[in-house]
């Protein structure tokens, strides 16, 4: 069996920014796959999570997939990590949150002329839109947060590193951004 | 004549007339604030300032000086609730930070930074707040407003025009702008008026300069807001004459 960390990451209602800032640590992922190995990811293209330490997940909750997904994660992963500002808050996608669902769908898919006009969109392998974007910790119980958009590299492998180590993450004011 | 307070267990002295805050400041001591600003009168209205003066919690920018005062300001009880302030905060209106181009120059975020705030902590409102685009120099976004009324102070005080105000009670409560329509463009708001560069926050904004400072060069991407505050602070207090256009001749 092996020692090694099992991670399992995967970008709900987010932009994979996230995921491009944890290849931002470089070099470092030689460090880190010394010590975890990948399940399901974009990284792996494995499509279901399986029992895990940690789970990373960017983005906020926007359909009913992103409900069945975070679920998952939560299910099979010991810590499950909200990573990015979406994640923590709803982020950009949560700008559509003061309007109604059934005006966005009127207005990008009817209304605005500069737009295709192929109406709302109804097909059943189609997710459903939830009302309003979600962040993870109204869904799930989440253990740890990391706000940033994205969180900076640096900011992940601190995370990581603590983890990894036994430690309690913390950070200095410099690793925690908003933007 | 001066004397002296303690603030978490060292001496700090004062002249007649400071605040905890104030004098705490001039003696490069710092206690984190938002709605405080050293050339207006303090205002006490967002409490992150708040401190435990002989065991009594308060606003340090409201709260006078006091000979023997033993003032606890930096302490994991106090960070705490200054955390939860910033939240709430956040929670009560649309702070996108990642959109917003007062990014890196912000208070608020800021303060959150230099605190630790990693969680959202409350259920955020997403309140509806159009913007108020009617000003050829100056875009007002209503989303990201937190009621600190530094530029109803600055243009009552300084510009003598009052061209903000804020209106309503409680949750309601808002800013408004001072002209029949509501809209800035009606206003003498002007480019050299104090108001329009002193809001902490993405609500007063000039037109044609955002994001032309690059990540990395803004204000606070260097050194965190504790650092920073000690550099504007003391500060001679302005002149607070009364502004005619909303005291009336009285």
């Amino acid at each position: 069996m092996s020692q090694k960390i099992r991670v399992a990451t995967t970008s709900l209602a987010g932009c994979f920014g996230c995921h491009m800032s944890l290849l931002d640590i470089d070099e470092r992922l030689f460090t880190l796959l010394e010590h975890v190995e990948f399940d399901r990811s974009p990284l792996t293209d494995i499509k279901h999570c399986g029992p895990c330490d940690i789970g990373l997940v960017e983005g906020g909750i926007c359909n009913a997939e992103n409900v069945h997904v975070l679920r998952e994660f939560r299910k099979n992963c010991k810590i499950l990590v909200a990573v990015g500002a979406c994640a923590v808050t709803g982020g950009l996608p949560a700008q559509r949150n003061h309007l109604s669902l059934a005006d966005c769908l009127q207005e990008v898919y009817v209304t605005e002329i500069s737009l295709e006009h192929g109406g709302i969109p109804n097909d059943p392998e189609l997710p459903l839109p939830l009302d309003k974007v979600h962040p993870l910790h109204e869904v799930v119980k989440v253990d740890y947060f990391l706000p940033g958009c994205p969180p900076s590299a640096d900011t992940l492998w601190k995370f990581l590193t603590d983890l990894l180590a036994g430690r309690t993450p913390s950070f200095a004011p410099e690793l925690i951004r908003y933007d | 004549m001066t004397d002296t307070f303690q603030l978490d267990g060292e001496d700090v002295t004062f002249a007649p007339g400071q605040s905890v805050l104030q004098a705490a400041l001039a003696a490069g001591r710092y206690i984190p604030h938002l709605c405080y600003h050293p050339e207006f009168k303090p205002h006490g209205s967002c409490k992150v300032c708040t401190v435990k003066a002989n065991g009594r919690t308060a606003a340090s920018c409201t709260l006078p000086a006091q000979a023997g005062l033993n003032v606890e300001s930096d302490t994991e009880d106090m960070n705490e609730l200054r955390r939860t302030l910033v939240q709430m905060l956040f929670a009560e209106g649309n702070h996108f930070c990642p959109s917003c181009e007062k990014s890196g120059n912000c208070t608020l975020q800021a303060l959150g930074s230099d605190l630790g705030v990693m969680t959202a902590g409350f259920r955020h409102f997403f309140p509806d707040r159009p913007v108020d685009a009617s000003h050829p120099e100056f875009l007002l976004d209503f989303n990201r407003c937190i009621l600190c009324e530094l530029c109803v102070r600055a243009s009552c005080e300084v510009d003598h025009k009052c061209v903000f105000a804020l209106s309503g009670r409680g949750l309601d409560k808002h800013l408004i702008v001072n002209a029949a329509s509501g809209k800035l463009a009606d206003t003498d708001v002007a480019l050299s008026d104090k108001a329009v560069d002193v809001c902490p926050v993405g609500v007063i904004l000039k037109k044609r300069v955002g994001f032309a400072v690059p990540i990395g060069q803004r204000r606070y991407d260097q050194r965190p807001i504790s650092e920073q505050a000690l550099d504007d602070a003391p500060r001679p207090a302005a002149d607070s004459a009364a502004c005619a256009a909303c005291e009336g001749t009285s």
